[in-house]
């Protein structure tokens, strides 16, 4: 009965979190160039450490591309919870009679959509640039527009779990590297099997099925593990 | 629901900080119309009590129960009835104070009917509502935070020095805010380090680390 006399309020405090949270991004544009500019800068920097030579990039391209993409999100995270942990919102998002899962999603569709959305724009850019194929381009970007937000709701859990520690990045890392991983390795194997003209149902149907996991699983165990971190 | 189980019950509470003990066995209850001013030297544990009776901390031993019923219950309508306000005052520095209370608001939602001007010329900030909040004096950002106090209906009032940075106006204006809310069936806590001249409700104060409840009124 309560769940149902909320629905409509705790609807309006997700949307206007979103909306918060983007004009927070804002405000702080430049912040939000860091990662991408780490993103376009490792990629172009392959032709000129390897070889410019077409077939050897072509053939690397996924795998690179993907890589740069993947450090750049776990770059981003860093943004995600901390100057709300430090001003004291995440207490009031915490004393919130909303569902604190909701909140915690909320927050994470915002930084996908500042984080995620402009490396899935850049990528054809890039693809362009190691000579990837038209094909090839378009599994990328369906391979990132999957793939990212798996990284921005499982990086969320490792935040929320490292907020209240002086040193958290390497801590953050170690935890959410190995979570990384199957997106990595499907994402780019469904790129490479697109340009060799193979099937790659497989592989997006398991990303997708990663995405759905995350999506419902991640925002719980961020919103505990930020329940424990403001404590 | 019955009398003896009405309003916020602080259950036989411990609580540790590192390996010190800051209080153990805390044990008392307060009822609508009532106020606590918890005191103390620094480092006596007011804040961690508050923390502990916000739901933000857990106790090491005991509980804390609303209405008959531990806050973190699912049935438990503690949050919805609950105002706290912390050291750090949840203002975002970039935003505005209108865009800071209306998030306030939509985050506390269902508890709020009164409009954000209104609150915010009640604190004295009118005129300052497109200004963002980093470019605001201490006590401006304070008033921000306290407009808050205009918006809620909830019931039940948990204010972690209120008065830190604010001019004798402001403090009068609370004051007169803290009787009017008591007076309509509100609980009060709070911790200062003035000597507060509050006069409405029934008065009680706890001298950290005693965990003697004195009444004063």
């Amino acid at each position: 009965m309560s769940l149902s006399a909320s629905t409509p309020s705790s609807f309006a405090a997700f949307i206007s979190l979103i909306k918060r949270d983007l004009m927070l991004s804002y405000r702080h544009r430049n912040e939000l160039l860091n990662p991408l500019l780490f993103f376009v800068i490792v990629v172009t920097l392959f032709p000129l450490g390897v070889s410019p030579e077409k077939t050897l990039l072509q053939t690397m391209a996924p795998g690179v591309i993907w890589v740069a993409a993947l450090l750049a999100a776990m770059l981003s995270l860093d943004t995600l919870f901390k100057s709300d942990y430090e001003d004291g919102t995440l207490e009031q998002m915490m004393l919130s009679p909303h569902s604190n899962a909701l909140l915690v999603l909320a927050k994470i569709i915002s930084h996908w959509l500042v984080t995620g959305v402009p490396i899935i724009l850049l990528a054809p850019l890039l693809g362009l640039f190691m000579f990837m194929p038209a094909e090839g381009i378009g599994t990328l970007m369906l391979t990132l527009l999957l793939g990212t937000p798996i990284l921005s709701l499982v990086g969320a859990i490792g935040m929320a779990l490292t907020l209240g520690l002086n040193r958290g990045g390497m801590l953050l890392s170690l935890l959410v590297l190995p979570l990384y991983i199957p997106v990595l390795i499907f994402s780019a194997n469904a790129v490479d099997a697109s340009m060799a003209g193979l099937e790659i149902k497989g592989q997006l149907y398991f990303l997708g099925a990663l995405l759905v996991l995350s999506m419902t699983l991640a925002p719980l165990a961020a919103a505990t593990a930020l329940k424990i971190s403001v404590e | 629901m019955t009398d003896a189980s009405a309003g916020l019950h602080i259950k036989s509470i411990s609580c540790t900080r590192g390996y010190r003990d800051l209080f153990t066995g805390l044990d008392f209850k307060l009822c609508a119309g009532q106020v606590l001013r918890v005191e103390g030297k620094n480092g006596s544990g007011k804040t961690s009590l508050l923390r502990i009776m916000a739901g933000l901390a857990q106790p090491l031993q005991g509980e804390v129960l609303w209405q008959g019923r531990k806050i973190h219950h699912a049935e438990s309508d503690y949050l919805q009835n609950l105002l706290f306000l912390g050291h750090r005052a949840a203002i975002k520095y970039e935003l505005t104070p209108l865009e800071n209370l209306c998030m306030a608001k939509s985050l506390h939602g269902s508890k709020t009917d009164n409009g954000i001007e209104e609150a915010l010329y009640q604190v004295g900030l009118y005129g300052f509502e497109d200004v963002p909040c980093g470019q605001l004096s201490a006590g401006q950002k304070r008033r921000v935070a306290l407009a808050q106090l205009f918006l809620t209906r909830a019931s039940c009032w948990i204010l972690d020095e209120p008065y830190t940075s604010l001019d004798v106006a402001a403090v009068g204006l609370l004051e007169d805010v803290f009787a009017n809310h008591v007076k309509n069936g509100g609980l009060l806590v709070i911790t200062s380090h003035q000597p507060v001249t509050l006069q409405a409700g029934e008065q009680h104060r706890l001298i950290l680390p005693s965990t003697q409840l004195e009444v004063l009124s």
